[in-house]
């Protein structure tokens, strides 16, 4: 193995662990915590879901009512 | 070599340190946490517009951030902003290089960008002075195919690449500002957080990677995936990160507690995950499978509740509208089509 290579397996060798120590490093908190969140933004967001709570076609952009009003 | 020996060591140690550390935030479940919700009843969602136009396989399609413009991009060297209340076709902007697999919308509108085998990605200016959409800028220097492009603004834009690195350019300059290296197989895709500070990145080495889009570091690295991870988005609350993988699953992951919450599977599902999007809340996830289908799944329960049926192929690319309204579906049977 030519020194060049080997230097650049060892850089790349100390970046892997530099990356490592970074990653082993971060604060977490407990996935009862994050799933009570996830549940509470779920259900608190709910009912401002179109796809989730069904769009009437009055309100449906997508949709033209099928009668038209005249004033 | 001695160096490299310990260094292999420290990385083994730090691995196993990893997973000791999130078993121990891992206290629960989210399945049992939600054991006392109900399943979401049957989603139904009808096709209320479909787009034709496109002459060959649509590979990606973006909403704008104003609620009914989406742009698209075709293997027939178009890039396609449509109406979708109309249908009509905004701009039909052609490509000089036709083998597009990505586009995006910029959230001010302005600007749009594409990119693909070119290695490049090229940004449109759709609020040009004499009304015609010219390149405005080629942001080259990835060494490998363009896979995915998000605007964090009109002046920044982020790419992934099968060289298997994202970049943060400065448009104005159509310089690289960061390169974000780290994955260790080609990157497939990418999303922005709902905040713009950081973006994540799924890649063909079976991981998803969180990276602080200012500093340039990684922060997570999340695995468990078996094939390569070909979507990826944030859940709503900005969180959680919903991956889809060609090992015919999907995952939800927690960024604060730093590991998988969930994995959407099913038996009968055996093809490729190939987009995905989350609806206004999160409560649904809408995935595009291989099999010319979109599942969509309750994301707290992991259930499947509806499936969307009408393409005639392989379903490419989704994307939920900015005010949840409507989910758009690209295939490469050529069309588009709003479902809500």
């Amino acid at each position: 193995m030519s020194n060049n290579s080997a230097n650049s397996n060892l850089v790349t060798a100390q970046k892997a662990v530099k990356q490592l120590r970074l990653e082993a490093s971060v604060r977490r908190i407990k996935v009862s915590q994050a799933a009570a969140d996830l549940k509470t933004f779920c259900l608190q967001n709910a009912h401002k879901d179109p796809l989730l709570m069904g769009v009437p076609s009055s309100d449906n952009p997508f949709r033209p009512p099928k009668s038209c009003a005249l004033f | 070599m001695g160096e490299m020996e310990q260094l292999r060591k420290e990385a083994e140690s730090l691995k196993d340190q990893i997973i000791v550390a999130r078993k121990g935030f891992a206290d629960t479940t989210l399945q049992e946490a939600v054991a006392g919700t109900a399943v979401v009843s049957r989603v139904q969602l009808k096709t209320r517009k479909t787009l034709r136009g496109h002459l060959a396989k649509i590979y990606a399609m973006h909403w704008g951030a104003g609620l009914t413009q989406c742009v698209s991009a075709s293997q027939d060297g178009k890039l396609i902003v449509w109406d979708t209340l109309s249908t009509n076709k905004v701009n039909a902007i052609p490509l000089k290089s036709s083998w597009v697999m990505t586009c995006a919308y910029a959230p001010s509108g302005n600007l749009v960008a594409c990119g693909g085998l070119d290695n490049m990605c090229s940004i449109y200016n759709l609020k040009g002075k004499d009304g015609n959409v010219k390149v405005m800028r080629e942001l080259a220097s990835h060494t490998g195919y363009l896979s995915c492009c998000r605007f964090v603004s009109d002046s920044e834009i982020i790419t992934s690449s099968g060289d298997c690195t994202c970049i943060l350019w400065d448009i104005e300059t159509g310089t690289e500002k960061t390169i974000f290296a780290g994955h260790l197989g080609d990157c497939m895709s990418l999303g922005v957080a709902p905040d713009f500070k950081s973006f994540i990145s799924g890649a063909c080495d079976y991981t998803a990677k969180h990276w602080d889009i200012r500093d340039g570091n990684c922060t997570h690295t999340l695995s468990g995936h078996e094939s390569d991870v070909n979507a990826i988005g944030f859940f709503p609350n900005g969180n959680g990160i919903l991956t889809g993988s060609d090992d015919a699953t999907c995952k939800l992951y927690d960024l604060r507690s730093d590991q998988e919450l969930i994995t959407y599977q099913d038996a009968t599902i055996m093809c490729g995950v190939t987009s995905l999007a989350p609806s206004l809340s999160g409560r649904l996830l809408l995935a595009g499978y291989d099999d010319f289908n979109v599942n969509i799944w309750d994301a707290l329960k992991a259930e499947r509740v509806g499936v969307l049926a009408g393409h005639d192929n392989r379903v490419s690319c989704i994307g939920v509208s900015s005010d949840g309204m409507a989910c758009c579906t690209g295939s490469w049977d050529s069309f588009l089509k709003i479902w809500n």
